[in-house]
C-alpha cells in the first residue's frame, strides 16, 4: 500500500497544484513534495535490509494481456526513490527566485514527473515499467518546450525523438520477450527474466542491443549523447536538474534491473563492447568539457564523463562495480543538482554563462564560493566527499576487469580536475569585472537548497556505510540470478 | 591510550571547523589562539604517545567506524600509531605548531587572516590522517586532502592569476601521481584481498623477491610519491607553489606534505624490499632529481625559488636512501630536513617581511645588521643543510652518502656532487642576502626591521633543532649508537630480514666523512670568494646566455610540457568537438532519427494486430499530451 501511496501522492498533488492559481502553486508544490519526502523516509525506516523486495503490490491490471500492477521496493529501488524524493523539494525550492508564467502548470508537471520517476524505480512489471518510463518523458518535454531558452523548439524535438526512438526499440524487445513467456503470456519481471534467459545466445544479443540502446540514450553514454548538452543548456534550470539529477538514473537503473538479469548471456557477449564505449565516453566527454566556453555545457559534458564510468563499472559484472554504480548515482544526483543551481545563481546575477565573461566572484561572495568549492570537490571525487566512494569502487571494478581499460577510465581523475579547476578559476577567482561586480552573496532560499546539498555530499563521503548496506542485499540477489544462469549454461 | 590517539587529528579538525564556520565573527586574536592551541594539543598528545612507544609499547590502534564496506572490500576509519607514524606526528604537530605561531605574526596584516588559519588547521588534520591511517585508503584520504589544502594555500591570494595558475598546476600534477597511487592501492586489494597495512604486510612474505605483481604495485605507488614529493618528471609544480604565503612553503612545501612520498615508501618497506627493480627505479629518479634540481638552484635569484629547488633536490637524496634500502636513513634525513628547511623558509619569510615583500636576492645584501636573529638562525640552517658537523644535516646526509658508497660508486659520485652543489648554492644565497652592502632601494632600506617575537621564537627553536637534531643518529664510528635506528627498528624489521643493509669499514667511513667535509668547505670558500670578496651580483635576466640561460630558465621544462601535453590536449579536444561531436555523431543522429521515426510508423501500421496494447498506450500518451498542451 505504501508503495502505491508513494507513486500516486505526487500525481494527486500534481492535479491539486494544477487547479490552484499561479501564486499559490509554489508553496503547495513544495509542501506536497515535502509530504512525499516524509513518506519515503517512513518507508526507509520500515525497510529491512534484506534481499526481499518489500511493500509489494501485485494486482491484475490488464488481465487479458497478463499485465499486472506489480510494484515493490528493494534496496536499489529504495535508494533511487529516496534520491527522487529528497531532490524534488530542493528542485522546487530552487525555483522560488524565478517567476515562471503559468506557475501552476510548471509545478504540476514537476510533481507529475516525480510520480513517473518513482514509478520507474519500483515497477516490477515490464509493461508498467514502460508506461512510467514514457510518462516521465512527457512532463520534461513540456517543461523544456514551454519554459526553455533559445532555440527550445528544435532542441526539445531532437531530445524527444532521440529518447522516444530508443524507447520504442526497447518496447519491441519487451514485446518479443513477452511472447516467449509460457502460457497466456505475462509481463511480470520474473517471467521476463525467465524468458530472456531461456533465449538462445543469438537472440539474447539482439535483445541486449534493443534494450541497451534505450538506456544508453537516456543516461546518456557516448555516442548516444548528443541530445544532452543542448537540452541541458536550453531547459529551464529545474528541468535540467530533473534531467541530470534523477532522470538519467532511469537509464542506469534500467541496466541494473531490466537488462543484465534479463539477458545475462547477451551481456556476457556484448558487455565488453558497452564497457569500452563507456570508457571511451569518459575520456571523450572530459576532453570536450575542457574546451567548453559555456558553464552549462561544461557541466553537461562532465556529467557524460561520470555516467560513462558508472556504465563501465556496471558492465564489469563485478559486485564492487554495481555497488559503486548505485552509490555514485545517488552522489551524482546531489552534486549535479548543486552544480546546476550554482550556475543558475551565476546566470541570474550576471546574465551570462560564458566562462570568459566571469571572474572575481570569490572577492565579494565568500559563502557562495565555499559552497561552490565543496560541490566542485565532490565533482572531482575528492575523498570524504560523496563522489569518491563511488568512483573508487567503479575504477576498482574496471581495473580488475582489465588493467589498461581501468587506467584509461582513471583518467577521469586527472581530466576532471583540469576542467573543473580551470572553469572555477575563470569564473570565481581573479579580479571582478563589469558582469560580476554587483554579485550578491547567497540569499535565504538559496542557502536552504545549497547547505543541505553540501551537507549530504560530505555526509555520504564520510559515512557511506548505511547506503552501501541498504543496497548490498539487493545486489547480492541480482548476482544470484546471474550466477545461477551461468551455472546453468556451464552444465 | 589507544582511544586518545583519535584526539590527535580531531583537535585540528575542530579548530578548522570553528574558524571556518564562524570566521566572520571571530577576532584575529581569538583565531590565533584557537588555531595554535588545536595544534599544540595534538603536539602534546603526540609526545605522550611517543614516550610510550619509546618505552617499547606495541603499536597503538583505534578503529573509529566502518567507512567503505561492501562485498569483499572492507575499509574502516582506523588509525595505527607505530614508531614511524609516531615520529611523523611529532614532526607534523611540532613544526606545525611553530609555523602556526610564526604565521600569527607573518600574516597579521592580511585580510584573509582567519581563512588562512582555517586552511592551515585543515592541512594538519589531513597530514595526520595521512600518517596515522591504518590502511592505504585512509592514507589516500590524507594524501588528497593535503593536496587540496596545498591548492587552497598556494592560491591563497586569489586575485592574482599567476598564483591561481600555480595552485591549479599543483593540484593537477598531483592528481597525475594520485592516479598511479590509487591504481597501486587497487592492485594491492586485488592481490592481497585487503587494504589494511596489517593484512598486507603479514602476507607479503608469500610473494617471492622480484615478483612481477609486487613490482607493479610498488612502481604505481611510487608514481604517487613522484607527484607529491615533486620528483622528475612531476616536480615542476613545487617551484611555482612558492606563490603561497611563506609559512605555507615552510610547512607544506618543505617540512611535511612533500615528504609524504618518503613516508609512504618507508611505510611500504616490506613491499619495496621484495622488488629490487622498483628500488632501482626509486634510486635513479631520486638521483637524477637531486642533481638536476641542484643545478637549477645555483642560477635562481628568487630567495624562495632557490629554497624550492633545494627542497626538490633534498627530497631526491631521501629517495636515493630509500632506494638503497636504507629506510631509516631516508626518514632520518627527512626529519633533519624538516627542521632546517622549515627554518630556512621561515628565515626567508622574515627577510621578505623585513624587506617589504622583496624576494630577489640581487636587491638584498647586508641584511646581517638589520636582522640579527634572522641572520644567525639562517646561518645555522645553511650550515645544517650544507652538511657541516655537528649540525643536523651532517649526520643524515653523511649516512646517505655512506650507503651510496657501499652500494655503487656511481650513485655515490652523483649524490656527492648534488650535495656539494647544495653547499655552494646555499652559501651563495646566504652571502648575497646577508653580507656586504645592501643593494635595496632607499625606501626599502628605510623600512627594514627585525620581525616580531612571534616570528623570531620559532626561528630560534628551529635553529636549536637544526643544531642538535642530528644527535639522534650519531653513527657507531663516532661513538654513537644511533637512537633513531633502534627506535624505528620494529617498522623495518621485515625488510632488513629480506635485504641486509650495507656495512662499511670504520676506516673507510671516516675517510669518506673527511673527504665530504673537506670538499664542502671548499665549496663554501668558493662561494665566499665569488660573492663576498668578489662582490659578484648575478646578472640581469636579459644579459645571460648560453648554458646559463638554459639552466636559469629551468631547462625550459615547463615550456616542453606545454608543447607536448597541454597544447596537444587542447587541440585534440577542439578537433573532437568540431569533427566527431558536431559533424559525425550529430550528422548520423539527425539522419537516423528521421529514419527511425519513419520506420516506427511503418511497423505500427503493418503489425496492427500483434501490437494492440502498444497502440493503446500511444493513444493514452497522445491524449495526455493534448490535455497537458491545452493547459499550458
Amino acid at each position: 500500500m505504501l508503495t502505491a501511496v508513494l507513486i500516486f501522492w505526487p500525481f494527486v498533488a500534481a492535479l491539486i497544484v494544477l487547479a490552484l492559481n499561479s501564486n499559490q502553486a509554489k508553496g503547495w508544490a513544495l509542501t506536497a513534495s515535502l509530504i512525499e519526502l516524509v513518506l519515503s523516509i517512513y518507508v526507509a525506516f520500515q525497510f529491512q535490509p534484506t534481499a526481499e523486495a518489500q511493500f509489494e503490490i501485485n494486482t491484475p491490471w490488464i488481465a487479458s494481456l497478463g499485465i499486472n500492477f506489480h510494484v515493490a521496493i528493494d534496496g536499489i529501488s529504495l535508494l533511487l526513490v529516496l534520491l527522487t524524493t529528497v531532490l524534488t523539494p530542493f528542485i522546487v525550492l530552487s525555483s522560488f527566485n524565478h517567476n515562471y508564467e503559468k506557475a501552476n502548470s510548471f509545478y504540476s508537471l514537476i510533481l507529475f514527473m516525480e510520480m513517473a520517476l518513482v514509478g520507474v524505480f519500483v515497477a516490477l512489471d515490464g509493461f508498467l515499467f514502460y508506461i512510467f518510463w514514457e510518462m516521465a518523458l512527457i512532463p520534461i518535454y513540456f517543461i523544456c518546450l514551454r519554459w526553455g531558452g533559445i532555440n527550445r523548439g528544435a532542441v526539445t524535438l531532437k531530445f524527444f525523438i532521440y529518447t522516444l526512438a530508443g524507447s520504442l526499440v526497447m518496447l519491441l524487445g519487451f514485446i518479443y520477450l513477452y511472447y516467449q513467456t509460457p502460457g497466456s503470456h505475462s509481463f511480470d519481471i520474473k517471467a521476463l527474466y525467465a524468458a530472456g534467459q531461456s533465449l538462445s545466445e543469438f537472440d539474447q544479443r539482439i535483445i541486449f542491443w534493443a534494450i541497451f540502446i534505450a538506456f544508453a540514450v537516456k543516461m546518456p553514454v557516448f555516442p548516444f549523447h548528443t541530445w544532452q548538452p543542448d537540452t541541458y543548456n536550453t531547459a529551464p534550470t529545474q528541468g535540467t536538474m530533473l534531467l541530470s539529477g534523477i532522470m538519467l538514473k532511469m537509464g542506469i537503473y534500467g541496466v541494473i534491473r531490466w537488462l543484465i538479469p534479463v539477458v545475462p548471456g547477451g551481456v556476457a557477449i556484448y558487455g565488453n563492447v558497452a564497457l569500452i564505449i563507456s570508457v571511451i565516453g569518459i575520456v571523450y566527454a572530459s576532453c570536450l568539457a575542457i574546451v567548453q566556453k559555456d558553464l552549462k555545457r561544461l557541466i553537461a559534458y562532465s556529467s557524460i564523463a561520470h555516467v560513462g564510468l558508472i556504465a563501465a563499472g556496471l558492465f564489469t559484472m563485478n559486485k564492487l562495480g554495481m555497488q559503486g554504480a548505485i552509490i555514485q548515482m545517488v552522489s551524482h544526483g546531489f552534486i549535479i543538482v548543486g552544480l546546476f543551481y550554482v550556475i543558475d545563481i551565476i546566470i541570474s546575477r550576471t546574465a551570462t554563462q560564458e566562462i570568459s565573461n566571469l571572474g572575481g566572484i570569490r572577492n565579494i561572495a565568500p559563502v557562495f564560493t565555499t559552497v561552490f568549492v565543496i560541490i566542485m570537490l565532490g565533482n572531482v571525487s575528492l575523498p570524504l566527499t560523496s563522489g569518491f566512494v563511488g568512483e573508487f569502487l567503479l575504477i576498482n571494478s574496471v581495473f580488475q576487469y582489465n588493467y589498461i581499460i581501468g587506467a584509461v577510465a582513471g583518467l577521469t581523475m586527472i581530466l576532471g580536475a583540469v576542467y573543473m579547476l580551470r572553469s572555477f578559476q575563470q569564473t570565481m577567482l581573479g579580479e571582478t569585472n563589469s558582469n560580476t561586480r554587483g554579485f550578491i552573496d547567497l540569499g535565504t532560499t538559496e542557502k536552504l537548497v545549497l547547505f543541505p546539498i553540501v551537507a549530504i555530499i560530505i555526509f555520504i563521503g564520510v559515512y557511506p556505510a548505511p547506503l552501501l548496506k541498504i543496497s548490498e542485499a539487493a545486489v547480492d540477489n541480482l548476482y544470484t540470478i546471474i550466477s545461477s544462469y551461468q551455472a546453468l549454461k556451464g552444465q | 591510550m589507544d582511544n586518545l590517539i583519535g584526539l590527535i587529528p580531531l583537535s585540528p579538525l575542530l579548530g578548522f571547523l570553528i574558524i571556518g564556520l564562524f570566521n566572520r565573527y571571530l577576532s584575529k586574536g581569538l583565531v590565533s589562539v584557537i588555531a595554535c592551541a588545536s595544534v599544540l594539543i595534538s603536539f602534546i598528545l603526540s609526545i605522550l604517545v611517543f614516550l610510550q612507544l619509546e618505552e617499547g609499547q606495541h603499536a597503538l590502534t583505534l578503529t573509529a567506524f566502518d567507512w567503505i564496506t561492501t562485498g569483499k572490500l572492507s575499509v574502516s576509519f582506523s588509525f595505527l600509531v607505530d614508531p614511524l607514524s609516531g615520529l611523523m606526528m611529532l614532526i607534523i604537530t611540532g613544526v606545525g605548531f611553530l609555523i602556526h605561531l610564526y604565521s600569527t605574526g607573518y600574516m597579521h596584516e592580511d585580510a584573509g587572516f582567519n581563512r588562512f588559519f582555517a586552511y592551515l588547521n585543515l592541512f594538519i588534520f589531513f597530514m595526520l590522517l595521512l600518517v596515522m591511517g591504518a590502511n592505504y585508503l585512509l592514507m589516500f584520504v590524507g594524501w588528497e586532502g593535503v593536496g587540496l589544502c596545498s591548492y587552497l594555500l598556494i592560491g591563497f591570494w586569489f586575485k592574482n592569476t599567476e598564483y591561481n595558475n600555480a595552485a591549479k598546476k599543483a593540484f593537477i600534477m598531483n592528481r597525475i601521481g594520485d592516479l598511479g597511487l590509487i591504481l597501486g592501492v587497487i592492485l594491492i586489494f586485488v592481490h592481497f584481498g585487503s587494504v589494511a597495512y596489517a593484512d598486507v604486510f603479514a602476507t607479503a612474505g608469500s610473494f617471492t623477491t622480484g615478483s612481477e605483481i609486487i613490482t607493479w604495485i610498488t612502481v604505481l605507488l611510487f608514481v604517487g610519491a613522484v607527484g607529491k614529493s615533486a620528483q622528475i618528471p612531476l616536480y615542476t609544480w613545487l617551484p611555482d607553489a612558492m606563490a603561497g604565503p611563506t609559512p605555507v612553503s615552510a610547512l607544506i612545501h618543505a617540512a611535511t606534505m612533500v615528504t609524504a612520498g618518503i613516508y609512504m615508501i618507508a611505510r611500504n618497506n616490506v613491499l619495496y624490499s621484495l622488488s629490487p627493480l622498483a628500488l632501482d627505479i626509486v634510486t635513479i629518479i631520486g638521483l637524477a632529481t637531486a642533481l638536476f634540481a641542484a643545478t637549477i638552484a645555483i642560477t635562481q635569484n628568487d630567495i624562495k625559488k632557490v629554497l624550492a629547488y633545494s627542497t626538490v633536490s633534498q627530497l631526491g637524496l631521501m629517495f636515493v636512501a630509500l632506494g638503497l634500502g636504507a629506510y631509516t636513513t631516508g626518514i632520518f634525513h627527512m626529519m633533519t630536513h624538516a627542521f632546517f628547511k622549515a627554518l630556512l623558509f621561515l628565515g626567508a619569510g622574515s627577510v621578505i617581511h623585513g624587506m617589504s615583500g622583496e624576494q630577489d636576492i640581487r636587491k638584498m645584501g647586508g641584511l646581517r645588521k638589520y636582522l640579527p636573529v634572522t641572520f644567525a638562525t639562517f646561518l645555522i640552517g645553511t650550515l645544517a643543510i650544507s652538511g657541516i658537523p655537528p649540525f643536523a644535516g651532517f649526520f643524515s646526509k653523511d649516512e646517505i652518502l655512506a650507503n651510496a658508497f657501499a652500494h655503487n660508486p656511481f650513485v655515490y659520485g652523483i649524490a656527492l656532487v648534488a650535495s656539494l652543489l647544495t653547499a655552494f648554492y646555499m652559501f651563495r644565497l646566504f652571502f648575497l642576502t646577508f653580507s656586504g652592502d645592501t643593494r635595496a632601494s632607499h625606501e626599502v632600506q628605510h623600512h627594514i626591521h627585525e620581525s616580531p617575537k612571534s616570528m623570531t621564537i620559532p626561528l630560534i627553536v628551529l635553529g636549536i633543532l637544526s643544531i642538535i637534531g642530528g644527535f639522534v643518529g650519531i653513527p657507531e664510528v663516532l661513538g654513537g649508537h644511533h637512537a633513531l635506528n633502534n627506535f624505528l627498528a620494529p617498522v623495518f624489521e621485515k625488510s632488513t630480514a629480506i635485504a641486509q643493509p650495507h656495512h662499511l669499514e670504520h676506516a673507510t667511513e671516516l675517510m669518506l666523512m673527511g673527504l665530504v667535509i673537506g670538499l664542502t668547505l671548499v665549496m663554501i670558500v668558493v662561494a665566499y670568494v665569488m660573492y663576498v670578496r668578489g662582490k659578484q651580483v648575478p646578472a640581469n635576466d636579459e644579459s645571460i646566455d648560453g648554458i646559463q640561460k638554459l639552466v636559469y630558465n629551468k631547462y625550459y621544462i615547463d615550456e616542453l610540457y606545454a608543447a607536448l601535453i597541454t597544447k596537444p590536449l587542447n587541440a585534440l579536444s577542439k578537433a573532437m568537438d568540431a569533427v566527431i561531436e558536431r559533424l559525425f555523431i550529430d550528422g548520423i543522429v539527425n539522419g537516423a532519427g528521421r529514419i527511425v521515426t519513419w520506420g516506427g510508423k511503418t511497423i505500427r501500421i503493418v503489425q496492427t494486430g500483434n501490437t494492440g496494447f502498444y497502440i493503446f498506450t500511444m493513444v493514452i500518451s497522445i491524449i495526455i499530451i493534448l490535455v497537458v498542451k491545452s493547459l499550458i
